[in-house]
């Protein structure tokens, strides 16, 4: 019923030509592909001693994030600067997002600048959506609620790849809080796309019904070619909502240790962790361990996202200079 | 009186349209005539004389809508909603009648506030308007207005609406009390420590884009104490919007057990389906939430075999300024009085699912009988309650036309069969849109 809805009157139209990184869902399997295959290409491009590119020079990403964030703030505004573009991170401390300023409010006077992306973290689903809706610039989202964070599936797929040297037919389990993780809802879709399988274990009330297979019990992993451990994210869970009884009993339970980790398979984690909770220092330490890989991966992919953003397609057109 | 509002003296003569009362067993083309507000012949080829004669041309002319479920926003939020506005909805709507719930601010706690409104209904309204006075003394759950004196006020029920009662024993005192007034108590039926954090159905799509769930069982768990409570105490109880199928489920068992339960459903529950959601859009936003094709089902088979008596828009205005914002921080609530007859007889009667006759009765004499009110009748001698409409004429939904003073429709844009071309109310023409309609055909 919703497909012959107009926008309101303050929502700007469509436009073919301007793209964002929204969800996952969005994507094709051709998209990732030429993704991670540019990402490749900038990786081999910060093994030289001069890291830094031309190609976005003059233009301008501005890094808006409304939940603190270390690494994917820190590597958005690294892979912006490696491509030579304008860059600045605003958070939300210190800012007028802490004065109650509405998102539409901040978005339309950060739009004053003419960015040519904003680069969007944010507590509650939609957000990133809902920018590009207000706003003219390019959107990526960093994060939306536990909706979707698209970069960070497209580094992990980078990441396995670079591993296992495919994607196609590998198992990952995804082990932890699965219900208030958007890495898990991206990651699930993204696995989809490139003939990856996933499958969810952990405590029962943390497993969503209907993303992907799922199971209570932590041996389901064993058959995994990736462990994917979540973050026991304590900050999403309500007041009194006893999801688990204890992080003891979590950690007992679900805790990926060393027993737990077979020969071959391998350990990552989208970070920060809580070691000693959902990961032994021993595992996150280990050559079994791609942590440092995907924030490696972080950047690369970041790079090529916003690359990808402002090179292709149609998009070279609204750069055209008019002559006064 | 329960209502309070305009009493109109109008007259006009409405020619050669279907009059469709299922009421009183009337499906004829013929004339109507209305001297000073009141229904004074019914035939062929009535002589108009000196009145305004309206050529219907065969459209439809049947009783009038009573919503029993409108948030009139005022006092307290008139930027969203006003008694004026309204009721200039409910009149484009088809409405010759509307309940308006308290949770206003402040709340229509007291015997003085609800005279007020009352007294500003009959200055300012379009149609009569009947406001419910609330369950619990600034519906807090805790403590019981002072119900005798609100219904001597002129309550015209009560209900905690936007809220549920949480405490069984303060809800089975309610009804236990009421029995002293009559009127009919009406619960918003929501077990908030299931739905706390809950934005859309737990259901596949919420889970999808990782948005909080407000389960089905968050609203039939409550249905069923309330029933339960109803059944103990012998009075009656009147269940707001439902949602869910085991909602409906519950409330069968209820009718065969002869409690004395009666329901309302939306025209959004009775349209669509948690689907619309994954645009993010937040006109979809409403609590209860849009659940699933089974569910919607449910709902109308209950519509349609009378185990739901009553369609109720529950219509929310809230600004732009509110809606405009990321999904889970959009308030709950959509608008539907100037749409939720065109939105039914598209969605429902035009594709089969429910009989016309069955919908005008659901949206006319069924609120009627919850809330002890008269029957809009298409009789000699009766005030005039009517409406006349286009059923083979379209629309299209437009932010610019619509009377309330908040957009936050989820038809905006749409186009849909069915339009209201003139609302009598209480004897008084209340909605006039014979003009734009000739235009429209032309």
């Amino acid at each position: 019923m919703t497909d012959l809805r107009v926008v309101g009157g303050d929502l700007l139209p469509p436009e073919s030509d301007r793209r964002h990184l929204l969800s996952i869902a969005d994507l094709t399997g051709d998209d990732v592909e030429r993704l991670l295959s540019t990402a490749h290409s900038f990786a081999l491009s910060q093994e030289r001693d001069t890291k830094k590119l031309p190609t976005l020079r003059g233009r301008l990403i501005l890094n808006v994030f409304y939940e603190s964030s270390t690494r994917t703030s820190s590597s958005f505004e690294l892979a912006a600067k490696r491509l030579s573009a304008d860059t600045m991170t605003l958070k939300s401390t210190g800012s007028s997002v802490d004065k109650g300023e509405s998102l539409k409010d901040t978005a339309l006077t950060l739009s004053a600048y003419d960015p040519d992306v904003i680069v969007l973290r944010h507590p509650q689903a939609g957000a990133a959506q809902f920018v590009s809706q207000v706003t003219e610039a390019r959107v990526v989202n960093a994060g939306d609620g536990k909706h979707q964070h698209p970069t960070q599936a497209l580094l992990d797929l980078f990441t396995i790849k670079e591993a296992f040297g495919r994607l196609d037919g590998l198992h990952v389990a995804i082990v932890g809080d699965v219900v208030h993780s958007r890495v898990a809802r991206s990651l699930v879709q993204a696995l989809r796309l490139v003939g990856a399988e996933a499958i969810l274990v952990g405590p029962p009330a943390l497993l969503p019904t209907g993303l992907a297979p799922a199971t209570h019990d932590i041996s389901a992993i064993a058959d995994a070619d990736v462990v994917y451990v979540l973050r026991m994210q304590k900050e999403r869970m309500l007041p009194g909502a006893n999801f688990v009884p204890s992080l003891r009993e979590y950690t007992e339970r679900w805790g990926i240790t060393p027993a737990r980790v077979r020969e071959g398979q391998r350990v990552m984690h989208p970070g920060p962790m809580n070691r000693g909770v959902e990961i032994d220092a021993r595992v996150a330490d280990s050559d079994a361990s791609l942590v440092v890989e995907q924030v490696r991966a972080g950047l690369v992919v970041r790079m090529a996202v916003l690359y990808d953003l402002l090179t292709s397609g149609p998009v070279a057109v609204e750069t055209t200079m008019e002559v006064a | 009186m329960i209502l309070a509002g305009p009493t109109g003296a109008d007259s006009l003569v409405i020619r050669a349209a279907r009059v469709l009362d299922p009421g009183e067993g009337l499906d004829a083309t013929l004339d109507v005539r209305i001297d000073e507000g009141v229904i004074t012949r019914i035939g062929n080829d009535l002589d108009a004389g000196d009145l305004r004669m309206v050529d219907a041309g065969g459209m439809l002319l049947a009783p009038a809508f009573i919503d029993p479920h409108v948030h009139l926003r005022t006092p307290g939020r008139e930027v969203d909603e006003t008694i004026e506005s309204g009721t200039a909805a409910a009149a484009a709507g088809g409405y010759c009648a509307i309940l308006a719930v308290p949770n206003t601010e402040p709340v229509v706690d007291d015997p003085n506030l609800l005279r007020g409104l009352r007294a500003r209904a009959v200055e300012e309204a379009r149609v009569p308007v009947g406001f419910l006075a609330a369950l619990t003394k600034d519906q807090d759950g805790e403590e019981l207005t002072e119900m005798g004196a609100l219904a001597d006020a002129g309550a015209a029920g009560f209900t905690d609406d936007g809220r549920p009662v949480a405490s069984a024993g303060v809800m089975r005192r309610a009804l236990q009390y009421n029995a002293i007034t009559g009127l009919t108590i009406a619960v918003h039926c929501e077990e908030q420590s299931l739905t706390r954090g809950g934005h859309a159905h737990a259901g596949a799509v919420a889970t999808e884009l990782g948005i909080g769930g407000w389960p089905s069982l968050g609203e039939s768990l409550m249905v069923a104490r309330d029933i339960d409570l109803a059944g103990d105490t012998g009075q009656a109880v009147h269940l707001m919007h439902l949602s869910a199928r085991e909602s409906v489920e519950h409330l069968r068992r209820a009718h065969v057990a002869g409690v004395r339960a009666s329901a309302e459903a939306t025209p959004h529950h009775l349209c669509l389906t948690d689907e619309a959601i994954r645009t993010l859009d937040t006109d979809f936003k409403m609590n209860p939430p849009l659940r699933t094709e089974s569910d919607r089902t449910a709902l109308i088979d209950a519509v349609r075999d009378g185990t739901i008596a009553a369609i109720a828009t529950d219509h929310a205005p809230h600004s732009p300024e509110a809606k405009n914002a990321p999904f889970e921080s959009a308030p709950f609530g959509v608008i539907g009085l100037e749409t939720a007859f065109s939105s039914l007889y598209t969605e429902l009667v035009e594709s089969g699912l429910l009989s016309l006759e069955t919908l005008l009765v659901r949206m006319s004499a069924g609120p009627a009988a919850i809330f002890g009110l008269e029957r809009p009748r298409i009789a000699v001698g009766e005030r005039a309650n009517v409406t006349l409409i286009d059923t083979a004429g379209s629309w299209r939904v437009k932010p610019e036309t619509l009377r309330s003073r908040s957009l936050n429709s989820w038809l905006l844009g749409r186009r849909l069969r069915g339009r209201i071309c003139l609302t009598v109310a209480a004897g008084a023409v209340a909605h006039d849109g014979i003009a734009q309609s000739s235009l429209v055909s032309a």
